[in-house]
């Protein structure tokens, strides 16, 4: 017992910085998301309210490429007014017709912090569990995708960008429904790479590569990209392919979540199949 | 000592919020992420209870965490890095430089002692980090090449700033 406690107080430096070593461990890989969320809540309301009030100043200083933006999201908006889809501000809307019954509706949001340098990056947008965002739904600007939702606190929410290398994306070839997986290598935040497309579907560069229909998270035929470049090698069964993405990560600002409102009755039929696209 | 105890918070709050607001939006390329948190572990003084110095390590790595929605990730890394620390102090300081409370900083120690220590130190936390992050040898030496251009960064902005901030110690 004595020899105990003289171990313990000998070394009490190292039993210190491994109990403590191992709590961070358990806690960057034991974790599920559930658990990552309610970390997150009870720290990330400290650093998404600074990250907010940083951005409300440094906003001012893109005041004007903003203003630009919106004034072109606003003439391309009102183009397509016809099928209203989208609005200004928060509001979701619903459409009513007895012939489609809405599946999708949209929450807009801001970007309050965003990275597009690191290995595994992530976004935080300004609207929250009140506004009615629930981690695992799909995010997309008016360009293309841009991630997935992981965690959720009461005004602010976290989200898995697509450049980040837990993420992927369920897409596919808009000319011929050649299904593939966005995954991003964590080379170049304007490329990503399409992996798991068979070899004997023909490809082309330019061709457009938009997210499937079975993505739970997203519509389908959400622009993501376009082929920069393709190769097959010998003795591979999928094709190489680089794909040019349409969503400008560095100068992301307005960005919409996407409620799918079927996708718990999809998931019990699909026997609670958790799936990450 | 009470002062001393302020000027560290000061500083701690400074090194981190230029880590934040000015390093993180550097964003030079996938490959240049320099990390300049961990000079707040660096400069403590060489006196410093070891347990002292593990436990704001992970505070430390705590607040990077938060703040990058990255739980664990740089705890694991800033700890390691505070403790291995200690041993590398007993190991290159004399015993002169335990008895007063003296900052390893450039003109207490030196250049060439100062750029060595940091380099170190910053090889162990990036290492352990960029390979932590991915958490597999697949992108083996995509990663390496990410751990040396980061610490090459991180260790010509912490020299910057020695030489900038520090060099008043000498005339005192």
């Amino acid at each position: 017992m004595r020899n105990l406690i003289f171990f313990f107080y000998k070394y009490y430096t190292f039993i210190l910085f491994f109990l403590l070593e191992l709590f961070s461990f358990v806690i960057l890989y034991q974790y599920n998301n559930y658990q990552r969320a309610s970390f997150l809540n009870f720290t990330g309301g400290v650093a998404s309210g600074f990250y907010e009030s940083v951005n409300s100043t440094t906003n001012y200083f893109g005041l004007r490429n903003i203003n630009d933006s919106l004034l072109a999201e606003n003439a391309r908006l009102r183009a397509q007014m016809l099928n209203a889809y989208y609005q200004s501000g928060f509001t979701q809307t619903y459409i009513n017709d007895t012939m489609y019954k809405q599946q999708y509706e949209y929450i807009s949001a801001n970007v309050v912090n965003n990275s597009i340098t690191k290995r595994n990056n992530y976004i935080t947008i300004d609207k929250g569990a009140i506004h009615g965002i629930e981690p695992d739904m799909g995010v997309i600007t008016s360009n293309g995708v841009v991630g997935i939702v992981t965690s959720v606190s009461k005004h602010f929410a976290t989200i898995r960008s697509a450049l980040n290398g837990n993420t992927k994306i369920s897409c596919m070839l808009k000319k011929n429904n050649a299904f593939g997986s966005l995954e991003w290598n964590g080379d170049d935040p304007k490329f990503s790479s399409l992996k798991y497309v068979n070899k004997h579907v023909p490809i082309a560069t330019n061709d457009e590569v938009v997210t499937s229909n079975y993505s739970k998270l997203f519509p389908q035929g959400i622009p993501v990209g376009r082929i920069y470049s393709h190769s097959l090698e010998a003795g591979d069964n999928f094709h190489n392919i680089k794909v040019e993405l349409y969503t400008d990560f560095s100068t992301l600002k307005n960005v919409y979540v996407i409620r799918n409102m079927m996708k718990l009755e999809q998931q019990t039929l699909e026997g609670n199949l958790k799936g990450d696209n | 000592m009470i002062i001393d105890f302020i000027l560290n918070i000061v500083k701690f709050l400074l090194i981190l919020l230029i880590q934040l607001l000015v390093i993180n939006n550097i964003e030079l390329s996938t490959y240049v992420n320099p990390y300049i948190y961990i000079l707040f572990i660096l400069s403590l003084p060489v006196s410093m209870k070891p347990w002292m110095v593990v436990l704001l390590s992970f505070f430390t790595g705590m607040v990077m965490d938060t703040f990058s929605s990255t739980p664990g990730l740089h705890m694991a890394a800033t700890g390691l890095m505070g403790y291995l620390r200690n041993f590398y102090l007993q190991f290159a300081c004399s015993k002169e430089d335990f008895d007063g409370r003296i900052e390893p900083t450039v003109s207490r120690k030196g250049l060439v002692w100062f750029l060595v220590y940091v380099i170190i130190m910053t090889l162990i936390h990036h290492v352990f980090l960029f390979y932590l992050e991915i958490y597999s040898f697949q992108e083996f030496f995509r990663t390496l090449f990410r751990v040396l251009s980061s610490a090459l960064f991180t260790v010509i902005i912490i020299g910057l700033g020695q030489l900038l901030f520090y060099r008043s110690n000498n005339q005192r």
